[in-house]
C-alpha cells in the first residue's frame, strides 16, 4: 500500500483539513443550513400531500446530491484559493494528497448524510423504511461512490475560473448512473424487499466506486500538476 | 551524500507562448547555481520545473542520489524550496505548520530540531502565533524553516531575499553557504549580491551556461 | 476530390433510396423494402437517425483517444483533434436527439418519454455540454487540454454503467436496429445495403468534416504562434 500512497501522510492531510475546518467552519455551518433549508422548501412544497415511494426516495437523493455539490468542492478549492497547492506538492506525492482529500470528503459526506437522513425520517412521515439492511447499505455505498466521483471533479474544477457553477454541471453526468441505482435501491428499501434481491444493485455500486477511484488515482497527476 | 541534477533540453510552452527552450545543464555536489534573467524571462517557471511542481513541455530533469535515479514522484523528499509565492497555512501557528509538514512528509517530528530552526530564523518567540498574524518578512523566514525541515540535499530558492530585512538576509546567506558545504543550491535572482555565492550561472535571456 | 464526388453521389442515392423505395409486405424484387409491423413508413428513420447516433459515439471515442494521446505526449495538436472530434460529436448528438424526438412524437405520442435510449443520448449531450463548459472556463491552453482530456476519460468510463443500470430500472420500447437478442437480422438485403451505405456515408462525412476542421484549427494555431514571435 505504501507504494501507491502513504497512509500516514494521507491521514495527516485529512487531519489537517479537519482541524482547519473546525477552526474556520467554512463548509460545515453552510452545509447544515443548506440541508435544513432544502428540507424546509420540500416540506412547504409537499404541504399535506403524501408523496409516493418513488418521489420520496428521489427527493432524498436530490437533497444529498445538491448538498454534496455545495460542500465537497471546498477541499481543493480552498487549497487553490490560498495558494497552498504548491506547498502540498513539495511535501507529498500526488496520490497521497488525493487519498487524504478523498478521506476528508468521505467523512464529511457521511456526517452530512446521517444528518440529512435523520431529519428526513423525522420530517417526512410517509418515508418509512421497511428493509433497514438495504437502506443502510445503500446509504453507505452511495456515500462512498458519491464522494469518490465528487473528489476528482472537485480537483478539476479547482483549476477553472467558474468553480461554483461548473461543479454540478460536470458532476451530474458522472454521478447519474450512481444516482439512478441508489434511488432504485432506496425504493426497494421502502417497499420492504428482501436483501438477497438487491445484491445486483450493490454490486453495481461497488463497481462504480472501484472504477472511479482507480481512474482518479491514475489521472490525478495530470489534474494536480500545472 | 552524492547528488546530481541533470537538465536536458527543457522547453516550456505556456498558453501557446514559448517561455524558453533548449535549457541544458548539470549540477553536482557542493555547488551553487544562479538562474538570472529579466522579469518575465521564466526564472520562476524553470525553478518550478526543477522542483518538480510544474512539468516541462519537452525535455527532462533527472535527479540522482548516490548514483541512483530518483523518480519524479519521490523527489519531494530531497528538495527544499523557498519562493515568495509559496504559502503556509494561515489558520495554524508556525509550530503547528511545521509539525504538520513533518508528519505529512512522514518523517519523525523532532521538536528540538524544529525549535532550533525557528530560533535560527528568529521566529522562536512567535512560534505559537497564527501565521495570518505574521508580516510578509516573517512568513518568508518561516518558509526557510519549512524548506530545511527534512534536511534536503538540494535547496531551491526563488528570490531568496524578498521581504527580508538586513538581519534576515544575513541568515539566508549563512544558510546558502552551509548548504553549499553539504549539498547543492539553486538560486533564481537578479541580485548581484546573491550571485556571489554561485559557481555556475544560467542567463535565461541568452540561453547560455556561464561557468565561473 | 474524387472522394468528395463519390461521397456526394453515394449519399444522394442513399437518401433517395431510403425515402422513395416502396415498402411492401412481401418484397420480391430488389427495390422493395419489407413492412415493419407497427411502424410502416416511420421505419425509414433508421437510414438517417441511426447513422447520426453512430457518428456521435464514434466522435466521442475519437475525442477520448486523442485526449489520452495528449496526456501522454503533451502535443497540442492532439488537443486540437480531440476538441474537433468533440465538437462534431456534439453536433451529431443534437441531430440524433432531434430526429429521435420527432420520430418518438409520431410513434409513441410524445417528444420525450425517458426511454433508455433517450436517456443515454441525453447523458451524452450532458457530457458534451459539460466538456465545453469546462473548456471555456480555463484560460491556460495546456491546462485546458489536460483537464478536458481527464474529464472525458472519466465520463467515458461511467457511460458503460448505464448499460448495466438502465435495464435494471426500465425496459425499452426502442426497436432493435439490426440485431435483436436472438441475433436475428430483421432487414431484407436491400434494406441492409441502404442502411450500411448510409452508415458508411455518414462516417465518411464525419471524417471529411473532421479533417477540414483540424486543418483550419492548425492554421489558426500556427498563425497565432507567428504573431507572438
Amino acid at each position: 500500500m505504501n507504494k501507491i500512497f502513504n497512509i500516514n501522510s494521507a491521514l495527516t492531510i485529512f487531519i489537517k483539513d479537519f482541524r482547519s475546518e473546525l477552526r474556520t467552519r467554512y463548509a460545515l455551518n453552510a452545509l447544515i443550513m443548506f440541508v435544513i433549508t432544502t428540507l424546509a422548501i420540500i416540506l412547504f412544497a409537499v404541504a399535506n400531500e403524501t408523496p409516493s415511494i418513488e418521489i420520496s426516495a428521489g427527493i432524498l437523493w436530490i437533497v444529498i446530491f445538491f448538498s454534496a455539490m455545495s460542500g465537497m468542492a471546498r477541499t481543493f478549492v480552498s487549497e487553490e484559493e490560498r495558494g497552498t497547492v504548491m506547498t502540498l506538492h513539495l511535501i507529498a506525492k500526488p496520490s497521497t494528497v488525493f487519498f487524504g482529500k478523498l478521506l476528508f470528503n468521505l467523512i464529511l459526506l457521511f456526517l452530512m448524510n446521517i444528518f440529512t437522513v435523520v431529519l428526513y425520517l423525522i420530517l417526512i412521515p410517509s418515508f418509512i423504511i421497511k428493509s433497514y439492511d438495504i437502506f443502510l447499505l445503500t446509504i453507505f455505498l452511495g456515500t462512498i461512490g458519491l464522494s469518490a466521483a465528487s473528489t476528482i471533479i472537485a480537483a478539476i474544477i479547482a483549476k477553472s475560473n467558474t468553480k461554483g457553477t461548473l461543479y454540478p454541471v460536470l458532476s451530474f453526468p458522472i454521478l447519474l448512473p450512481l444516482l439512478m441505482i441508489v434511488i432504485k435501491s432506496t425504493k426497494s428499501a421502502l417497499e420492504g424487499i428482501e436483501i438477497a434481491k438487491a445484491m445486483g444493485d450493490f454490486q453495481v455500486m461497488i463497481a462504480y466506486f472501484v472504477v472511479i477511484t482507480a481512474v482518479s488515482y491514475l489521472l490525478f497527476d495530470y489534474v494536480w500538476k500545472d | 551524500m552524492d547528488i546530481k541534477l541533470e537538465v536536458q533540453n527543457i522547453k516550456k510552452i505556456f498558453n501557446g507562448r514559448k517561455i524558453f527552450s533548449d535549457i541544458n545543464f548539470q549540477l553536482e555536489n557542493k555547488s551553487a547555481l544562479a538562474i538570472t534573467g529579466r522579469n518575465g524571462s521564466g526564472k520562476s517557471t524553470l525553478v518550478k520545473i526543477l522542483a518538480g511542481v510544474l512539468s516541462p513541455t519537452n525535455g527532462q530533469v533527472d535527479f540522482y542520489l548516490n548514483g541512483k535515479s530518483i523518480d519524479l514522484q519521490n523527489r519531494y523528499q530531497y528538495f527544499g524550496f523557498v519562493a515568495p509565492y509559496l504559502q503556509m497555512y494561515d489558520e495554524f501557528t508556525a509550530m503547528e505548520n511545521l509539525e504538520l509538514f513533518a508528519r505529512i512528509r512522514n518523517i519523525e517530528v523532532d521538536k528540538d530540531y524544529i525549535d532550533l530552526l525557528l530560533k535560527r530564523v528568529n521566529l522562536y518567540e512567535r512560534k505559537d502565533s497564527y501565521v495570518r498574524e505574521y508580516s510578509s518578512g516573517m512568513k518568508q523566514r518561516l518558509k526557510y524553516a519549512f524548506a530545511l525541515l527534512h534536511k534536503p540535499p538540494l535547496l531551491i530558492l526563488d528570490e531568496p531575499r524578498s521581504n527580508l530585512d538586513a538581519e534576515g538576509i544575513s541568515v539566508v546567506y549563512q544558510i546558502i553557504q552551509e548548504q553549499k558545504q553539504s549539498g547543492c543550491v539553486v538560486v533564481a535572482t537578479n541580485d548581484s549580491e546573491d550571485i556571489q555565492f554561485c559557481n555556475q550561472e544560467i542567463d535565461l535571456n541568452q540561453f547560455r551556461n556561464i561557468a565561473k | 476530390m474524387v472522394f468528395k464526388i463519390i461521397l456526394g453521389i453515394g449519399l444522394t442515392l442513399v437518401i433517395i433510396a431510403g425515402i422513395a423505395l416502396p415498402m411492401v409486405s412481401n418484397p420480391s424484387s430488389f427495390f422493395e423494402l419489407p413492412v415493419v409491423p407497427g411502424l410502416e413508413d416511420k421505419a425509414r428513420i433508421i437510414f438517417f437517425h441511426v447513422p447520426t447516433a453512430w457518428v456521435c459515439v464514434i466522435a466521442f471515442i475519437t475525442s477520448l483517444i486523442y485526449g489520452i494521446q495528449y496526456l501522454r505526449t503533451k502535443e497540442i495538436l492532439y488537443d486540437i483533434k480531440s476538441v474537433t472530434a468533440a465538437g462534431l460529436g456534439f453536433l451529431f448528438c443534437i441531430l440524433a436527439t432531434v430526429t429521435g424526438a420527432i420520430w418518438s412524437k409520431f410513434t409513441w405520442g410524445a417528444f420525450w418519454n425517458w426511454d433508455p435510449r433517450q436517456t443515454s443520448i441525453f447523458v451524452l449531450l450532458l457530457i458534451y455540454g459539460a466538456y465545453f463548459a469546462l473548456r471555456s472556463s480555463i484560460e491556460v491552453e495546456e491546462k485546458r487540454a489536460s483537464l478536458s482530456a481527464v474529464y472525458s476519460i472519466i465520463a467515458g468510463l461511467t457511460v458503460p454503467f448505464f448499460i448495466f443500470i438502465i435495464p435494471r430500472i426500465v425496459s425499452s420500447l426502442h426497436p432493435d436496429p439490426i440485431i435483436n437478442p436472438q441475433g436475428k437480422i430483421h432487414m431484407n438485403p436491400t434494406m441492409l445495403v441502404i442502411f450500411l451505405s448510409s452508415l458508411t456515408g455518414f462516417t465518411a462525412v464525419y471524417y471529411w468534416m473532421f479533417n477540414l476542421r483540424v486543418r483550419f484549427s492548425k492554421l489558426l494555431y500556427q498563425q497565432q504562434m507567428k504573431e507572438q514571435e
